[in-house]
């Protein structure tokens, strides 16, 4: 067994939201100056150079990418050889959130509760995830989720007759129901099959790989790509302001399901999905 | 590129097209949900608001806390439809131009013409390039709201569209080939 202590995942989640909300993934970067090569719109064009210029600004300023500096997500693949050591997971993450936040200058976006909405001051608690996984090493991964996306989630459980057309057409419908609300050029996470929080699960899972990687299974790959195609013939465009720039990606998962069932997630992420994966 | 500074007149509205690149110079203030509910209950309460709204421009923001040297921390927009409920209200009373993103509600498109006024959309999610046009920040209102509180900002060149403008034309709603409304 190999020993894990909680200041350690504290100092690799606070180092992890720092980076996340400053540092713009590269393969994010790339595909927003190959959109910007290609659009037609010179709004759209006008403001996809400053969405560029702001990847830029962020790290030479040291200052958050966006206002949105999200509630946070937070993926954990526990090795099952793993003991952690001096206190709960749990808590060393929101640590890690706390010191975070304040030392990177980051908004405090969360509310203690639904109804009484009153600001936990620390940005925590996360949205922690963990699943067990073989061997001795943690890895942790982190996405701070604006709002302004995730808002514009829907999730469906959809008859298993209506087939693979029916998952298309409720992908269009959601990203056409969002328009220019999740920051657009999006990116589209889609989760299908399991039950009800696993198609939600597997879709925000989605978000975390790379735009210029595809599912690794042939048949998926090709329609992200037809996916890809038909939410930027959309035309809803950066911002909502027309062209053909809509999405980056659409990245879809599946899980096995029951023979009852054909559940659809699909979970927006903005032009800045800003995640950070760290292995200890 | 079209200039823009409060206070407003309605000539310098009805000039304002959709589709036009503006850039807004001057003074703003921002306010986002809490601050717009404070304000609304205030106006129904019969007492006055914190600042003279009369063609002035509301941004929705939101900002980060300013990081050492900085006089703010990142500063875009959000999401507008969620300031609709109150907009109505504040164009009634005066307000020219409010800038945020993505889409608006038929009921402020409507007050828009009714009362002359224009709704900006600017680039969500370009806070640290936003918060480099942004001059001067002052608390007015609210400051126990935190990052919501009522703030009064000197702008410089700050980039927007306009997506709806006082004949209701708007940008999100454009489909190919519909008519541009035009008097």
């Amino acid at each position: 067994m190999r020993q894990i202590d909680v200041k350690q995942i504290t100092q690799t989640v606070k180092e992890a939201v720092m980076q996340a909300n400053i540092s713009l993934p590269p393969d994010i970067i790339q595909a927003l100056q190959e959109a910007s090569d290609k659009e037609s719109s010179p709004s759209a064009r006008r403001f996809l150079k400053i969405i560029l210029e702001n990847t830029e600004l962020a790290v030479q300023e040291n200052m958050a990418l966006c206002q949105d500096t999200g509630m946070v997500v937070v993926d954990v693949e526990l090795g099952q050889e793993v003991i952690i050591q001096g206190g709960y997971l749990n808590e060393a993450i929101n640590l890690g959130i706390r010191e975070g936040y304040q030392q990177g200058f980051f908004r405090k976006s969360v509310v203690n509760d639904p109804f009484q909405r009153i600001n936990t001051g620390d940005n925590t608690p996360a949205i922690v995830h963990c699943n067990l996984a073989e061997g001795d090493k943690l890895r942790i991964t982190v996405l701070p989720k604006g709002a302004g996306s995730e808002n514009m989630g829907q999730l469906s459980m959809l008859k298993p007759a209506q087939g693979i057309n029916g998952v298309k057409d409720f992908i269009l419908k959601v990203v056409r129901d969002a328009g220019g609300n999740p920051c657009p050029p999006i990116i589209a996470g889609v989760g299908v099959g399991g039950n009800m929080e696993k198609a939600a699960l597997l879709a925000k899972r989605a978000l975390l790989r790379p735009v210029n990687i595809r599912n690794s299974r042939n048949d998926l790959a090709r329609l992200e790509e037809e996916m890809l195609k038909a939410v930027n013939e959309l035309g809803i465009g950066p911002q909502g302001m027309g062209g053909n720039t809509t999405a980056l990606a659409v990245n879809i998962e599946v899980y096995p399901t029951h023979i009852a069932s054909l559940p659809v997630a699909v979970n927006l992420g903005c032009h800045s999905t800003r995640r950070v994966s760290v292995e200890i | 590129m079209k200039l823009l500074r409060a206070p407003l007149q309605i000539e310098d509205i009805m000039e304002l097209s959709m589709g036009d690149e503006v850039l807004v110079q001057g003074s703003i203030y921002a306010a986002r949900d809490a601050a717009h509910k404070n304000m609304v209950q205030s106006l129904e309460n019969g007492e006055g608001l914190p600042f003279d709204i009369e063609g002035q421009i509301i941004y929705y923001v939101g900002p980060c806390p300013a990081p050492p040297g900085k006089i703010i921390g990142s500063a875009g927009p959000t999401t507008s439809g969620r300031m609709d409920t109150y907009a109505h209200l504040l164009i009634a009373k005066g307000l020219k131009a409010m800038i945020g993103k993505g889409p608006r509600d038929q009921n402020v498109i409507e007050a828009m013409k009714k009362y002359g006024a224009v709704y900006l959309a600017t680039v969500g999610g370009a806070g640290a390039y936003l918060a480099r046009c942004i001059k001067d920040v002052e608390t007015i209102a609210y400051p126990e709201l935190g990052p919501e509180s009522l703030l009064k900002m000197e702008v410089q060149d700050f980039p927007c569209v306009v997506a709806i403008d006082a004949r209701g034309n708007d940008i999100y709603r454009l489909e190919k080939g519909a008519e541009v409304a035009d008097d």
